[in-house]
């Protein structure tokens, strides 16, 4: 069972959390900052397990990471998940994210987190995986956007070209910013598949 | 109107969306908080609109705002509006707020049901994947009970991203409400074999994850795993499926043997590191489970070793890590093996990754021997220093006080240096682990008598140098060595040797600064050393010394009397009270020392920390029952009794405390004295005892006598290191000493030494000191067991459900229905009402229609399909229809179909014994299955037909339109007596026998084993086993006059060739046909789905749609296959015939209800015959068992030599026999509802027993 999902960028602010056991608002925030605290002091090319799993649940518990560019992807597991496995999973998600966002970096996860628990729920169901094909993944992300698209219809259409117009003047365009994507390279992660 | 409509989309367009928020966040962030608190603000405002568009928005930044740690729940309605929106896009936002912040106490979820139901059924598919994603996160037993049916509708859906979100979230449904398991299992297990490979990968993740906690009732479906592990290629299910056999394998040894070959296959074979990483893992699990009955699993385990070297050695650091991580559960059984790699773990102490250093240190604690004890700890003593971090320094410490003290501190031979060790560690700086050093102090010093002047001297310097450890206040947690310091310097004070000094240590004034409760142990040690030095002087003539000490004394009690800490002051009150008085005596020269010694005679023995719990209760003395009577209702209140035990106890005994004089206390101790000398069980300090440690774990803590060289004195701080070389010295000597020792054939080293042999064993190193270590005290005849109480609250537990036992009435799941109440109510009451009513009403009118034929049925099937779904939109519609409510509880029945446990256990243990693996276990099974072959084919000419298997098609969609016609009967029978016997694999005919047991009981022979096995067709090359049908499957949405059966048939190849390309045919008949493929021809074979290398057999499985049950039928079949050797390959052919009897389509169906049972022979509607049988002269618990098994009825009541029973065809008709027998005579009184098909199954029970 995967406990928890937590993405946060190298200063520990969430950009997506999502837990599978309930917590109070409280809790979550302080897993959340203990967990960056322990995964934000390691070492670049040590490895990605962590036994620190005693926010969550208990000694049974694992958190396995993976530290791409100004993000982090913590989950946080027991026992019953294969290691190697969860990592490859974080690949696959960050590889679907890539996909549809069109090179992902993190501002695209800032003002679309809506998005990213979207595409997450089609991989990772109450804590269990779901789907781990990546083309399976985006087809049916791809196919609720369509009909997100079909539903906004003409009503959506004025409101798309108002928030056109507010983003037009601010300093503060996603695509403007380059905060450096998240660049797609897994040297040691053996094959899987 | 309009205006205001335009208006208001209008006003939406600026209302901020998710964006601006973001957007705004970040452009106030000095004042965040603030600028937050106004976006809620227009939050609520937007809530409060009509405008669904308005507050989905609003809802969705709401979303954010809780993942940013805002708590969101007062929006949880407001949530809920959204959820609850026919639109996909506003849906969606609500469910994933609700998925983010619902919880079990949330009150608004018990609004939800009916709105997450009507989602569920919806014609769109992400309309259900939304909510089923959104379920599992928020699922609360109410929504797991009462949509547990929906969700299991939907693990049959046509879509298959809807089977495989709908199996997925079974699990969480199981976990909410678990009654909800045994009724869903057998789809749950049909979609294993799901052809989408998602949907299998969910089921694969389900069962994996309930068996993880819960093994022992999945082992069943080992056979089904094994499959899946050898034909899937997906990587993810393969290592759920190994993962899950490694859980398996400890409950079933011949499971793990089965698992090693494809399993280093797959270790050789794989790319994918994790995979081998798991299957190493599993292939581990088995050698565990085995390590006791097979011994040559040697190469396996090397083959393991070598593969996770491989991976420590590799440069990623989480191989790396996950190598070691397998390699320490290595450790456990084959400690050998692991131990030839210690330089590789060693050299992981230095990597810079410390999740790999405390990995390897796991390690470490179990590679230790007697041998490398000291060089281990020595280099982990270098760390120690080296150490930079906290926490990785405490760690290395807690592991090397956990490496020394392991099982009873076997390993170490010199206790001077481990007590070296432990003083070097009190130099750590800044350790919170004071505490376990000073335990360890204080065991060790308590355990090892001779140790003691050794620790006695450390621990005074150690207090003399007290300063170092207190100097700094940011080291407290070390001070806590002080604590055992005072307290071992105190009771073992005769090994001073200057008391004087250590006294005067341990009254510093600096001391006072010290935690309370060190001071404590201080004040009360000061006396124990007051009363040594007391007694060492008494004996001169000089009474000065004596005079000054308690002088000394009243100078500095003062100090301890004023503390803070009570415990401090009342002890340093009372000693400062004693020494004025005993001052006072020295002054009159009254020699006191003798009774001042008395006041801390005696020795304290060390407890074990569960002694308290094991102390047995003695005979005769029940806990639970009144010491008093009970105080009566009527009583008044002053003649309450007196003796509430709670009350009185402390009060008189704190009396007695202070009551009590020196002398009393001395004249007790005595006493106590006395009756400890006299009690066996008491280990004390006299030598005469030692005799007594025989307890476990002693043993192997040899006594020595060893005429000590050189005491060691090392002045201060002692260097371990010294202590390493001494050793090494040492044992040199004892080598060159035990060699010349044994030319003179022993004299000194008696006890322990044994023949030594070559280079230095184990056991061969000798401690280095008289060591005896005294266990713990346990009471008299403990209990053994210690385990430790499970988490009652583990959710888990409540999922230890036998899913191979017959499913109950009771436990259908609970369907809509207009009165919840029916549902919870007995399953009494639902017999009652539901069948007299209902089955009246129906069975004419159905019997009828059966006539009219299958056409009248599918139409009859549509419209109800029809119905049932505008059932589902319109929830009042049903509750004007109670009945049918009550209808489509009972087609939940027939769509899970009992499985029964006899069924089960024995295809394991074919499966198992049928092991194709490891020759050597194979010619053991090899004759016996022979022979087994023998007596089935001798005993069973004609076969009785086809097994029914779980595999349920694919076609189910519209399970639950089938009516099941409710008609019940009585009928009665005779029978007679006779043998038969076909027997081999051994059957407990669990069913059959909990059914006897129903009845009065007589004590009863064990029943003859009984196997479901019948030989169908053989020759030279391969035989043909087929399994008796157990139970049938009614396939759910099939027509009522069309059912299916599984045949399971087994082929063994007898040849030495290779059998391939088996081609299995059957004739059809009008009645009964072989189901093909789509797109096959009705006179196509199926294809075996294997091949058969020489001597191996395995079991494939055919479906046969059946029209009418009535008759047994015959079908005629061919297999057809090719031999093929070495040389040549040759097509041959087999015939046989395929018998389907009338038994065969019977479902055992428990009827626990007598009531119901009586009330359905009443109804009249059942057509009676009956049979006699002759000579019959088994028992008649086996006779009721036989017909359990291989006619599947089940008992429902038996008084003395009578037994009515029950059965149920899979097309409904009832079966009801009164069994009765009388000296050798059985009459059978049968009813049933349908004649042919009555006079069918007693010609087969008649057959049966004349067979035997």
């Amino acid at each position: 069972m995967i406990k928890a999902i937590l993405i946060f960028n190298n200063h520990g602010k969430p950009r997506l959390s999502k837990f599978y056991e309930h917590y109070t608002e409280d809790t979550e925030q302080q897993i959340i900052r203990e967990t960056f605290h322990l995964v934000s002091k390691r070492d670049e090319n040590i490895c990605n397990f962590l036994e620190g799993g005693l926010l969550i649940g208990g000694s049974d518990n694992k958190l396995i990471y993976r530290h791409y560019a100004t993000l982090y992807f913590v989950f946080c597991v027991d026992s019953s998940e294969s290691e190697l496995g969860i990592l490859d999973l974080i690949q696959v998600l960050v590889e679907t994210l890539d996909k549809c966002f069109e090179n992902v970096c993190e501002l695209d996860l800032i003002f679309h987190v809506d998005k990213v628990h979207n595409i997450l729920a089609e991989m990772v169901m109450g804590g269990m995986v779901l789907e781990t094909n990546m083309s399976e993944i985006i087809t049916q992300v791809e196919a609720q956007g369509k009909m997100e698209k079909s539903e906004a219809g003409i009503t959506g259409a004025p409101a798309r070209a108002v928030s056109a117009v507010k983003n037009m003047n601010l300093p503060e365009m996603p695509k403007n910013i380059n905060i450096g994507d998240i660049s797609i390279k897994v040297p040691n992660l053996p094959s899987f598949k | 109107m309009a205006l205001k409509i335009v208006k208001g989309s209008i006003d939406r367009m600026f209302d901020k969306n998710l964006q601006d928020l973001v957007r705004g966040i970040r452009n106030h962030k000095e004042d965040e908080a603030k600028y937050i608190s106004t976006c809620i603000d227009e939050i609520k405002q937007e809530l409060k609109q009509d405008n669904i568009a308005v507050k989905a928005n609003a809802v969705c930044k709401l979303t954010y705002l809780q993942m940013l740690g805002y708590d969101v729940s007062w929006a949880a309605f407001n949530i809920v509006e959204v959820m609850s929106s026919s639109k996909f896009t506003y849906k969606r936002i609500g469910y994933l707020a609700a998925s983010q912040c619902f919880h079990e106490g949330t009150d608004v979820i018990m609004l939800t049901t009916n709105q997450i139901r009507k989602d569920l059924s919806s014609p769109h598919q992400y309309d259900t994947g939304v909510a089923l994603t959104g379920l599992s996160c928020f699922v609360t037993p109410d929504l797991a009970r009462d949509l547990a049916n929906d969700i299991m509708t939907l693990m049959s859906h046509t879509k298959p991203y809807i089977r495989k979100k709908a199996v997925l979230i079974m699990y969480k449904v199981f976990l909410k409400y678990p009654e909800s398991l045994r009724p869903a299992f057998p789809r749950l297990k049909e979609k294993l074999e799901d052809p989408d490979p998602g949907v299998q990968s969910a089921a694969v993740n389900v069962i994996c994850e309930l068996a993880r906690r819960n093994p022992k009732n999945y082992l069943s479906l080992a056979p089904l795993f094994f499959k899946l592990m050898t034909s899937s290629t997906n990587n993810w299910v393969l290592i759920k499926i190994i993962k899950l056999f490694g859980a398996l394998t400890p409950l079933e040894p011949r499971l793990g043997k089965k698992l090693i070959e494809p399993l280093t296959n797959l270790i050789h074979s794989t790319s994918a590191m994790s995979l081998l990483y798991e299957c190493v893992n599993t292939v581990i699990a088995v050698l565990i489970s085995l390590s006791s009955g097979m011994p040559n699993h040697s190469a396996s385990i090397q083959l393991c070793v070598q593969k996770l070297r491989i991976l420590i050695e590799d440069s990623d650091q989480n191989l790396k890590y996950l190598g070691l991580l397998a390699m320490s559960k290595i450790l456990k059984t084959h400690p050998k093996s692991v131990q030839s790699h210690k330089d590789l773990i060693l050299q992981c102490l230095d990597d810079k990754d410390e999740s790999i250093r405390l990995r390897a240190l796991d390690l470490l604690y179990g590679m230790v021997s007697k041998k490398n004890l000291m060089e281990i700890v020595k280099k982990l003593m270098l760390h120690v220093d080296k150490a930079e971090g906290t926490t990785y320094r405490d760690e290395l410490l807690t592991k090397i006080i956990d490496i020394c003290s392991q099982s009873n501190y076997q390993y170490i031979t010199n206790f001077e240096w481990y007590i070296s060790i432990l003083v070097e560690l009190t130099r750590l700086e800044g350790t919170r682990h004071g505490h376990l050093i000073a335990s360890q102090m204080l065991d060790v010093a308590i355990r090892v008598k001779a140790i003691r002047g050794f620790a006695v001297a450390q621990m005074a310097t150690l207090l003399d140098n007290a300063h170092l450890l207190t100097g700094n206040t940011q080291r407290n947690g070390i001070c806590e060595v002080l604590y055992a310091a005072a307290w071992i310097c105190g009771e073992f004070s005769e090994h001073l040797e200057d008391p004087m000094q250590t006294l005067e240590a341990m009254l510093r004034p600096k001391v006072a600064t010290l935690p309370g409760h060190i001071q404590a142990v201080y004040v009360q040690n000061a006396a124990k050393l007051f009363a040594t030095v007391l007694r060492k002087h008494e004996g001169e003539t000089d009474s000065h010394a004596a005079q000054e000490t308690s002088q000394l004394l009243i100078d500095r009690l003062p100090l301890f009397v004023q503390s803070a800490n009570l415990e401090v002051q009342e002890r340093a009150s009372c000693i400062l009270q004693l020494v004025k008085y005993i001052q006072k005596l020295q002054q009159k020269k009254v020699e006191v020392a003798e009774e001042v010694t008395a006041l801390f005679a005696g020795e304290l023995n060390p407890v074990a920390p569960k002694a308290q719990k094991k102390v047995p209760v003695p005979e005769g003395l029940d806990l639970d029952a009144w010491i008093n009577k009970p105080p009566s209702e009527s009583e008044s209140e002053d003649e309450k009794p007196k003796a509430v035990f709670a009350k009185e106890e402390p009060k008189h005994s704190r009396s007695r405390h202070t009551e009590v004089d020196e002398k009393e206390l001395a004249r007790r101790r005595e006493a106590r004295k006395r009756e400890q000398a006299n009690n066996p069980f008491y280990i004390k300090a006299s030598p005469s005892s030692q005799k007594v440690y025989d307890a476990p774990g002693v043993e192997h803590i040899p006594v020595v006598q060893i005429d000590l060289s050189v005491p060691l004195k090392v002045p201060g701080m002692p260097m371990s290191d010294q202590y390493l070389k001494l050793e090494e010295e040492r044992r040199q000597k004892e080598k060159a000493e035990r060699k010349k020792e044994k030319k003179k054939k022993r004299e000194k080293r008696g006890k322990e030494r044994k023949a030594d042999s070559g280079p230095e064993s184990e056991e061969d190193i000798a401690p280095a000191h008289q060591v005896d270590i005294v266990t713990e005290e346990m009471p008299e005849n403990a209990l053994p067991s210690d385990d430790d109480d499970k988490d009652p609250n583990d959710p888990h537990k409540a999922l230890d459900i036998d899913l191979d036992k017959p499913l109950a009435d009771s436990e259908k799941l609970p369907v809509r229905t207009h009165r919840p109440e029916v549902l919870k109510s007995p399953a009494e009451d639902r017999v009652n009402e539901s069948i007299p009513q209902e089955t009246k009403k129906r069975s004419g009118k159905e019997k009828k229609e059966k006539k009219k034929g299958k056409e009248k049925d599918r139409k009859r099937s549509k419209e109800e399909k029809k119905k049932k779904k505008h059932k589902e939109v319109e929830e009042e519609l049903l509750e004007s229809h109670p009945e049918e409510a009550v209808q489509s509880e009972e087609t939940k029945e027939a769509a899970t179909p009992p499985t029964s446990t006899s069924a089960e256990a024995s295809e394991l243990d074919f499966w198992l014994c049928s092991a194709p693996v490891p020759p050597a276990a194979q010619e053991e099974t090899a004759p016996s299955s022979a022979a087994a072959v023998d007596t089935s084919s001798a005993a069973a000419p004609e076969s009785e037909p086809d097994e029914p298997k779980d595999a349920e098609p694919e076609d189910t969609k519209s399970s639950k339109h089938k009516k099941k016609k409710q008609k019940k009967e009585k009928e009665e029978k005779e029978k007679k007596k006779k043998k038969r016997h076909h027997h081999h694999h051994h059957h407990s005919n669990a069913g059959g026998e909990d059914s006897v047991q129903n009845g009065t009981v007589e004590e009863e022979e064990p029943l003859p084993p009984m196997s479901n096995y019948f030989l169908l067709a053989e020759n030279s090359y391969i035989k043909m086993m087929k399994e008796d049908a157990d139970q049938v499957y009614d396939i759910q949405g099939n027509h009522q006059d069309e059912s299916k059966v599984v045949v399971s048939v087994i082929f063994e190849n007898k040849s030495d060739s290779f059998l391939k390309s088996m081609e299995f045919n059957v004739l059809d008949s009008l009645n009964s046909k072989l189901q093909r493929p789509e797109g096959a021809g009705a006179h196509d074979s199926l294809t075996v789905p294997f091949q058969l290398p020489p001597g191996i057999s395995n079991e494939a499985h055919f479906v046969f749609s059946v029209q009418s049950i009535v008759m047994p039928q015959k079908l005629k079949g061919t297999l057809t296959f090719i031999v093929k050797s070495d040389e040549s390959s040759t097509h041959e052919k087999l015939d046989f015939k395929l018998h389907f009897t009338c038994t065969s389509y019977l479902i055992t169906t428990p009827c626990y209800l007598y009531d119901a049972y009586a009330k359905l022979l009443e109804s009249g509607d059942l057509k009676g015959s009956s049979l006699r049988l002759e000579g019959i002269n088994m028992p008649f618990h086996h006779l009721l068992a036989r017909i359990c098994f291989h006619h599947h009825f089940s008992v429902v009541e038996r008084i003395d030599s009578c037994a009515s029973m029950y059965s149920r065809s899979i097309q409904g008709h009832h079966v009801c026999l009164l069994v009765k027998t009388s000296d050798q005579t059985v009459s059978i009184d049968a009813k049933c509802d349908e004649p042919s098909l009555l006079g069918n199954v007693l010609d087969e029970i008649k057959q049966t027993f004349s067979k035997c």
